[in-house]
């Protein structure tokens, strides 16, 4: 077993990598070549940085190619991207112009790779014109969709629509972000890399040291939402929460981790909002960190007693899994994929309200012993359902199921 | 490449057929991805319509697909239908119901199917304001696509299934003992189809399999009770 897999078998179990193997047997040397828009910097160039190379391991051709543009390309690509989260707003016909441009000059570049194929896997909207200029395709193409498109807004997804129909398949996180679409819509959630710098297990004088950094007190109760500034996270609710909370659990301490937000012009107001709701209560710890704080995170959920995530609207929710994954009980909204990984009493509680959030955190408080036991469910319903190999196991049955042509059962001779 | 196989008729019926008890058992794995079948209801009259044309491979899916699916076990409502009318459509009625349906009771899925609607149109002839009510999450009907594939791995001779069953993977157990009973004829788990063919001498251990309900356990729970059993039942012929 080479030196990833290893890594991997060592937190997934032996087993999961030798189910790898026997799934990828049908692929091998097959070619597969990811396509996004940037090598470094949020989820999905996370994920294939990962990916990619355990596809290797498994002695499939993978490989990962980008499309670039110019800054009229990626402000098109960033407005449909939030388009189809379900923001209003028409997008200029010069940025369009500048977005089909710049796919025909990307698919010149990639036309060889990509015509070459087995199969094409694109990321997101970005890349998503490709297809329409490579007409002598050999292989399958999927249409990876990351964002949660469930309300998208209308006339953008009428746009992109026809292109995405093209495609052989395509992927969604939940199924409920699924269209009406002519091709298969596998369902494949997203995962976490346990040996990322995020997931990864620290020391606890490292984990004490960081805490006591942002002035937190690591002997004292502690409650934690990770996420950016933004009013579908209600962070007002979970300063709220714990006011309600705080005189039933002496010295607790509320942490509110978020990003800094740049890209967000809501972010900045938001994060006022949270200062003056805060009221400058000592225990109320808002910290502002930038993007690559992965180390910082992974300390502060696992000094936590307990995680929230009281999100009004969510995706997926990867901070939940995170939380879980350092094998703590999760407060999540009952929205998105949260309901998805937060099973009432068994990995922490779904809530629609800051009083709800409130009597569980007390509850919790009051029967520590209850902590203990849904985290260690929680950390065990991760290492099966939302670690990074069981997304590449999804991945693996998927192109099998796709290159074989069958309808619902496919046996490998 | 793979070879498609678009019946359930399985492999394992003919290599584990009864009477050739020199024949070892063929471990089989395998990998189960969900797909969007994009058909949704919001309402119980439409869960119920779109139940009547819906594709069986969509309610295999709901009964059997979750054990292998990313998700928390329900340890209350076992199929998605009973679950989606508790939590989304609030009927306590109907998803306690909904919730009893054992599908191996049920000779095919259009047996099964034909209940779970009758248990859906009784329920409206009760209730009118269930008729108008709508869920605050639609059903949406998924199907799966199942890869099976070799394990390389067999067990010879009776005395090793107790082993081999401990360690064999979820996809393994999902396979032999869920996936069995509606691929082959007989309807039954593979383990017993096995057994049963070394004659009468394995009866008393495929009758205690029989008792395992596959329904009301989750995989691991599974796999830890016809390992105990087949222990159990083991030990007892080596004294």
């Amino acid at each position: 077993m080479t030196g990833l897999l290893a890594s991997y078998a060592e937190v997934a179990g032996k087993d999961v990598v030798k189910h790898l193997r026997q799934l990828a047997a049908p692929l091998k040397t097959k070619k597969v070549v990811h396509v996004n828009s940037t090598r470094s910097g949020g989820g999905v160039a996370e994920i294939l940085t990962k990916l990619v190379p355990l596809m290797r391991d498994l002695d499939i051709d993978a490989s990962w190619e980008i499309v670039t543009g110019d800054p009229d390309f990626y402000q098109c690509t960033k407005s449909i991207h939030n388009a189809l989260q379900g923001h209003p707003g028409p997008i200029l016909p010069t940025l369009i112009k500048a977005y089909e441009k710049t796919s025909a000059e990307n698919a010149e570049r990639l036309r060889p790779v990509l015509q070459d194929a087995d199969v094409v896997i694109i990321h997101d909207p970005q890349p998503a014109l490709l297809l329409s200029h490579c007409p002598d395709r050999k292989g399958m193409w999927i249409w990876r969709c990351h964002i949660d498109v469930s309300r998208p807004y209308r006339p953008v997804w009428k746009y992109l629509r026809p292109f995405v129909e093209g495609y052989d398949a395509s992927i969604f996180s939940l199924a409920a972000f699924t269209q009406q679409l002519p091709h298969p819509q596998y369902l494949i959630p997203p995962s976490i890399d346990p040996l990322s710098e995020k997931n990864m297990p620290l020391e606890t004088r490292n984990v004490t040291e960081t805490v006591r950094r942002f002035g937190i007190d690591p002997a004292a109760p502690m409650i934690l939402q990770v996420s950016r500034f933004d009013r579908f996270k209600d962070p007002i609710g979970v300063i709220e929460a714990y006011r309600m909370a705080n005189s039933f659990v002496p010295d607790l301490q509320l942490v509110l981790a978020g990003g800094t937000a740049s890209d967000d012009p809501e972010g900045e107001a938001v994060l006022e909002e949270v200062r003056q709701a805060a009221q400058g209560d000592p225990d109320v710890h808002i910290l502002l960190l930038p993007p690559d704080s992965h180390r910082e995170i992974n300390a502060l959920q696992r000094a936590a007693d307990i995680i929230l995530q009281k999100s009004k609207r969510e995706g997926f929710g990867l901070t939940v899994t995170e939380g879980l994954w350092k094998g703590k009980p999760v407060i999540g909204g009952a929205t998105g994929g949260i309901c998805l990984q937060v099973a009432n009493h068994h990995t922490g509680f779904l809530v629609s309200t800051p009083q709800g959030a409130a009597m569980r955190i007390r509850y919790l408080f009051r029967h520590r012993d209850k902590i203990e036991e849904m985290g260690a469910k929680a950390r065990e319903f991760v290492r099966e359902n939302f670690l990074l190999t069981r997304q590449l196991q999804d991945l693996l049955t998927l192109m099998v199921g796709l290159m074989s042509k069958a309808e619902d059962r496919i046996e490998l001779g | 490449m793979a070879k498609a196989k678009n019946n359930r008729k399985g492999s394992a019926s003919k290599t584990q057929a009864p009477g050739a008890d020199a024949e070892p058992f063929i471990i089989k794995n395998c990998a189960l991805v969900s797909i969007s079948t994009a058909k949704r209801a919001l309402t119980l009259r439409e869960l119920g319509n779109r139940l009547q044309t819906i594709q069986s491979a969509s309610i295999y899916h709901h009964f059997w697909g979750s054990l292998l699916a990313p998700r928390f076990d329900d340890p209350e409502y076992k199929n998605d239908f009973a679950a989606w009318v508790r939590h989304s459509l609030h009927d306590a009625v109907l998803a306690e119901r909904l919730a009893v349906v054992d599908p191996k009771e049920f000779h095919d899925i259009e047996d099964l199917r034909r209940e779970l609607v009758e248990l859906i149109e009784e329920r409206l002839d009760e209730s009118e304001l269930l008729t108008w009510n709508r869920a605050e999450e639609p059903f949406i009907f998924l199907r799966s696509q199942i890869v099976v594939f070799d394990t390389h791995r067999s067990i010879k001779r009776p005395e090793r299934l107790p082993v081999a069953l401990s360690k064999m993977t979820l996809g393994s157990v999902f396979y032999h003992f869920i996936d069995a009973r509606s691929r082959t004829e007989t309807r039954i788990d593979d383990f017993s189809a096995w057994l049963g063919g070394f004659g009468k001498r394995y009866e008393a251990v495929i009758d205690r399999i029989a008792r395992v309900d596959p329904f009301f356990n989750t995989l691991h729970e599974l796999r830890e009770q016809l390992a105990l059993i087949t222990k159990d039942a083991f030990r007892r012929f080596c004294q």
